[in-house]
């Protein structure tokens, strides 16, 4: 059973059998705008909580986006190659960024659920 | 940027009531975006017409026996030769010929002038001109009196924007592009803009300027326009944003920005500058600014370093983003001059990685003045 996760920089993560898949909610797709270009990692990037995953460009400014856990990347979404588009049209689902294999499971204890998420971002 | 110190729009109000989202730009908190989208916003203009708040931007009016003299002091060009309505875009340059603002002058009588000036360098402009105006008058040769107008600015773009102020009512008659004039009391109306496209820019007092803006978002063809669609309308038509391609720093001949300074004017005129700007033109400029295509999608940024094939330092990017209209990213910077022709392949260093970007002429995407 899939759980899903969020952090204070407007990340989701869907935990499933030890693998996240990792996008941006639709709040933060909404203050970007629309993106014209998604710098994405190479599968097997090992990456710690924090460092930068994914470079996210709208028409006019480049933003990153981090790693919200250890892990190590088992898959980028390279659809995005040919369109970028689909992180505003589908930010937490088709838009997906990128999928990691969980180095510290207990890391999510740290995350934010869905309810805590809405707080957040008022 | 949420200081005390930041100014706002006179409109401000209808585009909060219009969804707009906020940014900070010279000082002013200005619509970046609309609920449309800057990549809707932009195409909109290209296809239909835009509406642009630019009332960040400051008009002055020049007048008196000297405005002439002062003008011709101040600019690259030949004031006298500006015939009624007509403007010119011009510099105000320093010591050393380099631009220390970009703006349009328009005759707009005998003795008067009116000067559209940037918002970051308004303040610096209006001391540049006043410093002018009392040193012509400490030698009691000339008078000319310098205004800063309080104004509400707006520009509408694009192919139907002609059509849209017939129907609200504003009479352009036969306007052309880069000719102003004044149709009502405290108005003043030109045919140009900042898009590429065919064009006005309006300055009225607010109260007109909402009745205004209500006749023409009553107009389907007519929409709010941020300043992000702004910024990639104006760098698809290869026009410079001052601050970033043109600086203090920069003069007008690596600029190549010389169409602007009429031959008469760069051999023997008085304006300040004249003999750096001369002094440059002889042994030529060691830089030159260049349109950038980067290869594939990714946008090359402000600030990113060039690279010649070899590896070689070759100029940086000073402008960049992604061009809605052109469907690929566009950029425009400074490279050696020895490689400024069309079509050199060089490198731009992003995040570590080395993309490959072809100098391309400018504009992007074809200019679509109405000239005639």
């Amino acid at each position: 059973m899939a759980k899903t996760y969020f952090t204070e920089d407007h990340e989701w993560l869907r935990v499933e059998g030890g693998i996240a898949t990792i996008g941006i909610t639709d709040y933060a797709q909404e203050q970007l705008g629309d993106l014209v270009f998604v710098d994405l990692p190479e599968p097997g990037k090992k990456l710690a909580k924090g460092d930068t995953a994914v470079v996210v460009e709208s028409v006019k400014a480049a933003s990153d986006v981090y790693a919200p856990v250890d892990g190590e990347i088992t898959e980028a979404n390279t659809a995005l190659s040919s369109d970028p588009s689909l992180v505003n049209s589908a930010a937490t689902s088709d838009g997906w960024l990128w999928k990691m294999k969980l180095a510290n499971e207990s890391q999510l204890e740290g995350l934010l659920d869905e309810a805590a998420y809405k707080a957040h971002i008022g | 940027m949420t200081g005390d110190d930041t100014k706002h729009l006179p409109l401000e109000d209808l585009h909060v009531a219009a969804g707009a989202r906020f940014g900070a730009f010279a000082g002013w908190s200005m619509p970046l975006t609309y609920p449309a989208g800057v990549m809707k916003e932009h195409l909109h203009t290209r296809e239909h017409a835009g509406l642009f708040d630019i009332s960040h931007m400051k008009l002055f009016e020049i007048s008196g026996s000297g405005a002439e003299a002062l003008l011709n002091r101040a600019c690259p060009f030949d004031a006298g030769a500006l015939e009624i309505s007509q403007s010119k875009y011009t510099f105000f340059l320093n010591e050393a010929a380099g631009i220390i603002d970009d703006l349009i002058v328009t005759r707009l009588g005998r003795q008067r002038f009116m000067v559209v000036a940037n918002a970051g360098n308004a303040e610096a402009d209006e001391k540049h001109l006043r410093q002018l105006a009392l040193d012509f008058d400490a030698k009691g040769e000339f008078d000319a009196k310098v205004d800063a107008l309080d104004r509400v600015f707006l520009a509408i773009q694009g192919p139907e924007a002609w059509a849209a102020l017939s129907r609200a009512g504003i009479e352009n008659g036969s306007l052309l592009f880069m000719h102003g004039f004044e149709p009502r009391e405290n108005w003043f109306m030109s045919r140009s803009g900042y898009t590429g496209e065919d064009g006005f820019e309006i300055g009225l007092p607010e109260a007109e300027a909402r009745n205004l803006v209500a006749k023409l978002l009553e107009d389907e063809r007519v929409m709010w326009v941020g300043l992000a669609a702004r910024d990639s309308l104006r760098l698809e038509a290869g026009l410079c944003l001052h601050g970033l391609d043109i600086t203090p720093e920069i003069d007008p001949a690596s600029a190549g920005l010389m169409w602007a300074i009429p031959k008469e004017v760069r051999a023997s005129g008085a304006f300040i500058g004249a003999d750096a700007l001369r002094a440059i033109l002889e042994r030529g400029p060691a830089q030159k600014r260049v349109g950038l295509k980067p290869e594939g999608r990714q946008p090359v940024r402000a600030g990113a370093a060039l690279f010649d094939a070899d590896g070689n330092a070759a100029g940086h990017v000073t402008s960049g983003g992604f061009g809605p209209s052109a469907g690929h990213p566009v950029a425009m910077g400074y490279v050696q001059a020895s490689l400024a022709k069309p079509g050199t392949k060089l490198f731009a260093d992003v995040r570590g990685t080395k993309i490959p970007v072809d100098t391309n002429p400018l504009p992007f995407t074809p200019h679509r003045y109405r000239k005639g």
